[in-house]
């Protein structure tokens, strides 16, 4: 259904972008992952907890913002299932108020091109008010 | 109690069997705005050659973090959670995860080092189905924070 527009390797070139979104995230979305995830360390729902370990308050999961970015790139390769490798180092907390959100932007380019292998590595700027919140975050995508 | 370096090279052997359903994934992709049909509409995931829906790439941690608990959770390791920050976290895939699968996850514990009282902790998780094909490695670092700094 989506494989007429599904982009094609050798039409892309290093350091194009690719893709470009700003995902919000509020309270409520960190416990819906808590429950999805299983992941229920409360610096990620307690503000009591987060400051009383060094935190400004509650801060998003890190798998929480990957997960996100990586949507991004997901919709641009029309197919889950492209995404071969991905990762990503967590070089920043990103506090989310309450009330309001926290707007993450994402912005999907592309980093190299292998013809050989049928894959593209696309390379996401993930940021806070500007500030990086995540490094070196990399996925490789198998395209045709 | 301090990170106890001599848990590297330790292999905890595959567990129970984790089956991947498709309400889990709606779960996952709606918490991380996923919104590629191929997550939640069978019919969109089959057009695109896939058997049921599929998972979202960081989907995997969810059997990861399951996998690493009975390590980071035993006492004798010596991680305290309120001190842990997550440092990175790798997925590679050799086949996409979908609802159906029966998985099982062997955990790697490939590195513990602690240099200035700062305990770095690498995991990876080898996830395959039954009969033993391997389908994700997720590895993780943590690391752990000396007790008497903020």
């Amino acid at each position: 259904m989506t494989g007429g527009s599904r982009p094609v390797a050798a039409e892309l070139e290093v350091g194009q972008e690719v893709a470009r979104r700003t995902v919000g995230v509020d309270r409520a979305r960190l416990v819906r992952y808590a429950g999805a995830s299983g992941d229920f360390n409360p610096i990620h729902w307690n503000d009591r907890v987060a400051t009383s370990v060094g935190l400004p308050g509650v801060i998003a999961h890190g798998m929480w913002t990957m997960g996100a970015a990586i949507a991004v790139v997901v919709d641009w390769a029309g197919d889950p299932g492209l995404v071969v490798d991905y990762r990503t180092r967590f070089t920043r907390p990103v506090p989310v108020p309450d009330p309001g959100e926290a707007l993450v932007e994402v912005v999907a380019t592309v980093g190299a091109i292998d013809a050989e292998a049928g894959t593209v590595r696309v390379d996401l700027a993930v940021a806070v008010d500007g500030v990086r919140v995540l490094g070196k975050a990399q996925a490789v995508v198998r395209l045709v | 109690m301090p990170v106890d370096i001599t848990f590297a090279g330790r292999v905890y052997p595959p567990g129970d069997v984790y089956v991947v359903s498709r309400e889990k994934l709606r779960e996952f992709a709606e918490a991380t705005g996923a919104t590629h049909p191929a997550h939640t509409d069978v019919e969109a995931a089959r057009a695109l050659g896939h058997p049921d829906v599929v998972a979202p790439p960081t989907f995997a941690v969810v059997i990861a973090q399951r996998t690493e608990a009975q390590y980071v959770e035993d006492p004798a390791a010596g991680i305290d959670f309120s001190r842990v920050v997550h440092a990175d976290e790798r997925f590679t895939h050799h086949r996409p995860i979908h609802a159906g699968d029966r998985l099982r996850a062997a955990l790697h514990v490939d590195a513990v080092t602690v240099r200035a009282g700062l305990a770095m902790v690498t995991t990876r998780c080898e996830i395959a189905d039954e009969g033993g094909a391997p389908v994700a490695s997720v590895v993780s670092t943590l690391a752990v924070r000396p007790e008497d700094a903020s």
